[in-house]
């Protein structure tokens, strides 16, 4: 029992983490219906600037608070730019195009940013500095909840929520809703699309950016090509909760976290990365658009 | 006209068997290796072209099936024909025979297995559209790997040693000529009429009388069944299988063959398969210029770059023969 609690905790923290990640897979599809393989590769490259930003400021020396947090807003910043300059220069000029051509673009920048990643970092492993004394909370038996666990958990709740508030409660989210719904209508109701777009990904970004910084404090080794499988499980998790609602991302990625910990518990590590894949032929199966996805009517 | 197609048969078989002759006498074993990638991506990129550029559905699970072919066509090789073949102590002629005989034989039953797996993949794209269906053949080819990771019969992790390298020039591109005719005959064919109609508008196909469903699956099935080939002729051509060379890496370049040669265009996959293949070797002399692997970044770029020029590809929906006229056959 002691044993199944413990593996709950780690379930939910690891998949609070693909709920960051998961929910800009999102936001993007809801908005362009694309599926942005590139946002893996943000992740990545948000994990790997808070790493040399961490180390630039020192903070890798000594371990405070304030620091880990300008970290966080640094590399949430970069990334924030890394996924508004893909978008403006990679996928725009795309936007009329068939489907398919975005599609390919979106892989091509995640080739670039994986194989450059590697030609520019080292294809090595990197060992992500403890931004935060690692210390014990509670001990209850023998189970053990870590500040880091709480950190990752409270952290990733905490934009979530801001996200809802910025989606739900303001005027740009309501653009935002607007636009997902029909690009052209929205554009006759005076609101700037491409704005908004941009303003999409740029929130996106950053929250990979956080989850990267999230997985480099709690799995320390961080490489070039971490944000392949993350970033394509934290997809499955958007799809299974059904694309284009951020509750069914969030959703999606708590089941996948949870799961995919109880099956490395109970069963065997080797058929982790499978399970993703065999959850969402499951719900497909079952639920053609996912938990809480829309059933849409095609039109003749 | 069959007596025709019989002697274009035959002379398509003779000009390969002479240059498998030529080639094993002149080529160097690297100049050798780009060839066979060539002829193995090819086949790869014009089977793809049969789902997503015909069909018009969206498959991102190419590795599995040629991963599926692979394991399944090496296993039968090295623990049946093989030991076979050595235990029935034969002449050397015969026993180059008999690899050849069996080798054909191991090829097909990799080639139905993948077909097999086609068929339980194109069932779900019964209710699953467009993207969907992409993920959830995406979700196929990785469960496959794992699977593989998994069975210490073929290897697991450590993989797959000691396939007989029964493989060469002349199979491979024998499967080349194959699969490019067989894609040229059928989109002229009643049945690839229906898949291109299935492509342009699937609800006014099903309206015109096609069994969308039952054409869907065939296309899954013959494109899957060429890629188990290719597979199998990779694995007999590097005589090592390894569940990471069949990542969904591997399923994306199939896809960038397809979209950059044009979707739905046959020789435009071809052409596009030779590029994607030759360019990063060609690229290799750089990185001893400049000491880092720029290849790697050049390629993304060079894709990002034509996706932005020319969107339809190379040659767009065009076959060879509409741009240069001169290669196309006269009218009869």
């Amino acid at each position: 029992m002691e044993e199944f609690f413990q593996h709950l905790i780690n379930g939910i923290s690891i998949g609070s983490i693909y709920g960051l990640v998961a929910i800009g897979y999102t936001m993007v599809y809801g908005i362009l219906n694309l599926i942005n393989f590139a946002h893996g590769d943000i992740f990545m490259i948000g994990a790997f600037s808070g790493y040399f930003i961490a180390r630039g400021l020192g903070a890798d020396q000594a371990p405070s608070l304030f620091l880990a947090l300008v970290v966080l807003i640094l590399s949430m910043v970069v990334c924030g730019a890394l996924g508004f300059t893909i978008e403006r220069f990679a996928y725009r000029p795309l936007r009329a195009m068939p489907r398919l051509n975005l599609l390919i673009t979106a892989i091509g920048v995640s080739l670039f940013l994986e194989n450059g990643g590697q030609l520019f970092f080292g294809a090595d492993p990197k060992f992500f500095p403890e931004l935060i004394e690692r210390q014990i909370y509670f001990q209850i038996g023998d189970i053990a909840i870590s500040n880091y666990q709480v950190i990752v958990v409270g952290l990733s709740m905490t934009l979530m929520f801001l996200l809802q508030y910025i989606v739900f409660h303001t005027k740009t989210g309501k653009a935002m809703q607007a636009v997902s719904f029909s690009h052209e209508t929205a554009s006759l109701m005076g609101i700037d699309t491409n704005r908004i777009i941009s303003f999409t990904f740029i929130l996106g970004s950053m929250l990979a950016a956080a989850g990267g910084i999230l997985v480099g404090l709690s799995y320390p080794r961080i490489d070039p090509l971490m944000g392949l499988l993350f970033g394509l499980k934290a997809f499955v998790a958007a799809v299974i909760g059904g694309i284009g609602s951020i509750p069914g991302a969030i959703a999606g990625a708590m089941l996948m976290g949870l799961s995919e910990e109880m099956v490395v518990g109970y069963f065997s590590s080797t058929y982790r990365d499978a399970l993703a894949f065999f959850l969402l032929i499951l719900v497909l199966l079952i639920k053609p658009t996912g938990i809480f996805g829309k059933k849409t009517a095609e039109k003749v | 006209m069959v007596k025709k197609e019989i002697y274009l048969f035959g002379t398509v078989i003779a000009i390969l068997m002479f240059s498998q002759w030529i080639i094993s006498k002149t080529l160097n074993p690297y100049l050798f290796m780009i060839l066979m990638y060539c002829g193995i991506n090819i086949i790869l990129g014009v089977s793809l072209n049969i789902i997503n550029g015909l069909t018009g559905q969206f498959s991102i699970g190419h590795a599995g099936f040629m991963a599926i072919g692979g394991y399944v066509s090496a296993a039968f090789s090295f623990y049946f024909f093989a030991p076979w073949i050595s235990a029935m102590g034969l002449p050397f002629w015969l026993q180059t025979v008999g690899a050849h005989f069996f080798f054909l034989i191991s090829l097909f039953l990799g080639g139905l297995t993948a077909a097999g797996f086609g068929y339980v993949v194109g069932l779900p794209s019964l209710h699953l559209r467009g993207d969907y269906l992409g993920i959830v053949t995406l979700g196929f080819g990785e469960i496959i790997r794992v699977l593989i990771l998994n069975l210490d019969v073929i290897g697991g992790a450590r993989g797959f040693t000691g396939i007989p390298s029964w493989s060469n020039f002349f199979w491979v591109y024998f499967f080349v000529v194959c699969v490019v005719l067989l894609s040229f005959r059928l989109v002229r064919s009643y049945h690839g009429r229906a898949l291109l109609a299935i492509r342009e508008n699937e609800i006014a196909a099903e309206a015109m009388g096609i069994n969308i469903t039952a054409y869907k699956v065939k296309a899954f099935m013959l494109s899957s069944f060429f890629a188990g080939i290719a597979g199998g002729l990779f694995a007999h051509y590097i005589g090592y299988l390894n569940p990471s060379s069949f990542t969904f890496i591997k399923s994306f370049e199939a896809i960038v063959i397809v979209v950059l040669g044009g979707m739905g265009s046959i020789s435009g996959a071809v052409l596009a398969a030779l590029i994607t293949t030759i360019l990063p070797e060609a690229l290799r002399p750089l990185q001893e210029v400049t000491r880092l692997d720029f290849r790697m970044v050049i390629y993304p770029l060079l894709l990002l770059t034509l996706m932005l020029t020319r969107p339809q590809g190379i040659l767009g929906t065009k076959e060879i023969g509409d741009v240069l006229p001169f290669l196309k056959r006269k009218s009869r």
